[in-house]
Formats: structure tokens, C-alpha cells, sequence
């Protein structure tokens, strides 16, 4: 009966990012993630990077996810790892999805997206890559 | 423990990592809350509660928007349900809070029930603390989506807004026990929709022909306590403080809005200051505070004694009982007993 004993759901932030107006998949991850046991906190569509963080930090989350099918991945990805980190929350496992190009990968994941998960992934996987990296 | 000062000094992060371990219940959670306590007690908590769907969270936004306006620091606690079989929750009450997300002066944090079935999570009235001890002078609790039973909010707001849309129900339904009768004000939200007067008619049709509300009805909601405790209690608020039962009598108002468009805000917020004066005035406010604290101690006794007594238990014993029992050699009452006097 010791409460310590009981770990706490872990926490995740789903949100749109971007102008479009496409979030059947990021609804299928935050139901999946559900699912699994997760605490998912869904923000809908057309988050800022700014309304992303800042959510994520009221929210302490262990995981954002990142849906965006608009192409400006390259210029919101970053920044939204940036404002992250400007509020100090380093330790957030940040992933992604939606239709991001296999090439983009590697630099974001140099800057600090901790996977990317194009179209075609299974919800298991994100749950599994969840699991194995979170709170580490 | 610097989480705490931190915390009170405004340290958004350090709350928000508070809120976490109170909320899991973490063992430090309890030393930390200690140390917080002393700083709550200031902040003015209104509940909104209503079936899923009504617009409690599209409210909540025009609440807490309009609450900023005026200068308050607005705290948000939004609770939905967890689920049952995979204890994972879809907390979904951000989407309809995109004014907020920019607002310095709002704090919004979501909660899943984790379990509990009053309409809030356990924990709730903890995170109210934490919110309070930081300067959220406003807070706004949404319940989760509710029916007629999920009447937590009573007891741990000062003003409960009970939230209904135009066509559910007629007048039975306005007459049963439950949920409509812990509203200090019943929104009829979504009034642009056909019947909306006439369910505004019969609500208040049903509050002129009732009995106004019960002052101080905290102990009447799901904790029954001894009769003798109550009649002590009611002295003491009496003869020490001055606070009587009677005469503090408030009677609820329906008021109607489209929260989506703002419309009928204002005259909400109208309605909620003057109950805030009631309150203050007939010194229900303390009152309640009174059997609130009341119902949390009693509440922190009932988890104690049964995490002492569970840890007491000899296992093989207690799979001994559970068998007897399964068996129906023994019912459930009696096992009980046995193991308690084990």
C-alpha cells in the first residue's frame, strides 16, 4: 500500500501545429496514447509553438507530441524545442508526426526532436518508444 | 521544500511540478502541503459542473478571460474522466481554452479523475491549495462532465454553477434530488436553441416552489456524520463565532447564455459577485470554510486509518477471509470485523 509505489500515468501534450486543418491522426495518437494508460492532454488545432510550451509547462507533461502536415516543420519544430527549453523544461520527450520528409529527420532530431514518426507508423510503436524513453 | 517558496513566488514551473506530486500523492506530498497550507485560504473558488457537452469548458474561457480583465490571477483546474479499464484519460478542455493560452495572469491545469467518482479527482482540493498559496486569487474547477450525482463541487466551491442546455428534461427531471440542488446559479447555456425559455421557466419554476437552499449544506453531501458531532458543531459555530443556521438562506437564479459568443457573461458575473457578497455578508463564507476543513480532515482520517490498517493485515489471513467469503461461509460485514480484530 505504499503510495510511492504507485507511479503516477505518465502525461502527454498532443497538438496541431500549424495553419492546417488535418487532425484525424493526431486524434488516433492521443487515443492510442489513452489507451496505453497515458494522461493525454489534447489541445486542438492550430497551436503556436508559444501556446505549445507554454501549455506544456502548466501542464508538466513528460511528452509533447507534434502533429503538422502544413511543411513549415522545419521552422516550428525547432522553435518550439527552443521555447521549451527557454522554460526550462529539458527533460520533455519531444516527438513528432504528420507528413514530415525522411531527409528532414536528422536535423531535427539534432535539434533536439527526439523522433519523428511519418506516416505509415504504428500507434504500438509510439507507445513503445514512449515507454522506453520517458522520464529517463 | 524550496519548490514551495518558489512556488508562492510566483515560479510557474515550480507550481506546476508541485501540482504533479500532489496530485500523484507522492510521499513528499504531504510534508509539502504542510508547508503550503499556511498560505491558502485567500483565493475565491467557483465550481461549474453540468452534462458533457453543456459548454462548462467554453464558459470557463469566457470566465477566466473576463476575470483577467479585471485585474484577478485566474487558476483553472479542468477535470476529466479517466477510464475505467485502461486508467488513461483524454483531457480534452484546452480546445475550447485557446483565449487563455497566451494570458499570463491564467494558469490552466488539467486533472484526470484517477479513480474518483464525485466529479472531481481526490486530489482536487489540494491543487486548489497550491493555486492558492501562489496568488491565484480566481480559481474556476470544471468538473467532469456530469449527471445527477457528481456533487464533490459542494463542498469544495463557494459558488457552484450548475450548467444546462435548452430540451433535456422536463419537470420530473427538475424536481429530483441530485445535482440541481447544490446550484447556487444554474446556467441555461446555448439559449440560442429552441426551448431554452421554456427550460429556463421550469427551473425556475422548480426554485419558487421549492424550499430555498440549505445553508451550509456541506455536511449533507455523501458524508454522513454523527449526529452528535453536528449538533457540537452547530453550537460552536453559534456561540463562538456567531454563525447561524438560519437566515443565511439563498435562493438560486437561472440565467441564460451562449457562452460561445460571450452572451449573458456579464450578468453571470453579476450574479456570481453578489452570491460572493451573500457569502461574506451572512458569514456563510466561513461557515462553510468551517466544514469544509471539516470534511478534508475527516477525509485525510478515512485515508490514514485504511493504508494503517491494510498495512496491518496479514496477507494469508486476508486471502484466508476473501476465500471464506467467496465460499459464502462469511459475508463481507463480518469479515470485515474479523479483520479488524486480527
Amino acid at each position: 500500500m505504499n503510495q510511492s509505489l504507485i507511479l503516477s500515468p505518465i502525461r502527454v501534450l498532443i497538438a496541431k501545429l500549424g495553419l492546417d486543418g488535418h487532425d484525424r491522426g493526431a486524434m488516433v495518437v492521443a487515443r492510442a496514447l489513452r489507451d496505453a494508460g497515458m494522461e493525454v492532454i489534447y489541445t486542438g488545432l492550430r497551436q503556436t509553438p508559444e501556446m505549445v510550451a507554454e501549455a506544456a509547462l502548466q501542464e508538466d507533461v513528460d511528452v509533447v507530441g507534434l502533429s503538422i502536415l502544413s511543411g513549415a516543420h522545419m521552422v516550428l519544430l525547432p522553435r518550439t524545442v527552443d521555447l521549451l527549453r527557454e522554460r526550462g523544461l529539458h527533460d520533455v520527450l519531444i516527438i513528432a508526426g504528420g507528413i514530415i520528409p525522411d531527409e528532414d529527420a536528422p536535423a531535427l532530431k539534432e535539434h533536439g526532436v527526439d523522433a519523428v514518426f511519418g506516416p505509415g507508423s504504428s500507434t504500438r510503436d509510439i507507445v513503445d518508444f514512449i515507454r522506453e524513453h520517458v522520464r529517463k | 521544500m524550496e519548490l514551495v517558496q518558489a512556488t508562492i513566488a510566483g515560479d510557474r514551473r515550480a507550481m506546476a511540478r508541485l501540482i504533479t506530486l500532489v496530485e500523484g500523492e507522492a510521499k513528499e506530498a504531504r510534508t509539502l502541503l504542510a508547508e503550503l497550507f499556511p498560505h491558502t485560504g485567500r483565493a475565491y473558488v467557483i465550481g461549474i459542473t453540468g452534462a458533457p457537452g453543456s459548454g462548462k469548458s467554453t464558459l470557463v474561457n469566457q470566465l477566466a478571460k473576463s476575470y483577467s480583465a479585471l485585474g484577478r490571477r485566474v487558476g483553472v483546474i479542468a477535470v476529466d474522466a479517466t477510464s475505467p479499464f485502461s486508467g488513461g484519460a483524454l483531457l480534452g478542455d484546452r480546445v475550447r481554452m485557446r483565449d487563455l493560452s497566451h494570458n499570463p495572469d491564467v494558469f490552466v491545469r488539467s486533472m484526470a479523475s484517477r479513480g474518483n467518482l464525485g466529479g472531481l479527482a481526490r486530489t482536487t482540493p489540494d491543487v486548489i491549495k497550491v493555486l492558492d498559496a501562489a496568488g491565484y486569487n480566481l480559481i474556476l474547477v470544471e468538473t467532469v462532465g456530469s449527471g445527477q450525482l457528481e456533487v464533490e463541487i459542494a463542498r469544495t466551491a463557494h459558488t457552484v454553477l450548475v450548467v444546462e442546455i435548452p430540451g433535456t428534461g422536463d419537470e420530473i427531471q427538475s424536481l429530483k434530488a441530485g445535482i440541481l440542488e447544490i446550484a447556487d446559479v444554474i446556467v441555461v447555456n446555448k439559449s440560442d436553441r429552441d426551448g431554452a425559455e421554456r427550460t429556463a421557466a421550469i427551473l425556475e419554476a422548480m426554485l419558487s416552489t421549492g424550499k430555498t437552499q440549505m445553508p451550509s449544506r456541506l455536511p449533507y453531501v455523501g458524508h454522513p456524520y454523527p449526529a452528535n458531532l453536528l449538533a457540537r458543531l452547530a453550537e460552536y459555530l453559534q456561540q463562538e463565532r456567531g454563525l447561524t443556521r438560519s437566515d443565511v438562506s439563498w435562493r438560486p437564479r437561472v440565467l441564460r447564455t451562449v457562452a460561445t459568443r460571450g452572451e449573458g457573461v456579464a450578468e453571470l458575473m453579476d450574479v456570481i459577485e453578489e452570491h460572493r457578497q451573500h457569502l461574506l455578508a451572512t458569514r456563510e463564507w466561513e461557515a462553510r470554510d468551517y466544514l469544509r476543513l471539516l470534511s478534508e480532515i475527516e477525509q485525510a482520517l478515512r485515508h490514514r486509518l485504511t493504508e494503517q490498517l491494510l498495512c496491518q493485515v496479514d496477507l494469508d489471513h486476508l486471502v484466508e477471509v476473501v476465500n471464506s467469503v467467496f465460499a459464502r461461509r462469511l459475508d463481507p460485514c463480518s469479515a470485515a470485523e474479523q479483520l479488524l480484530c486480527s
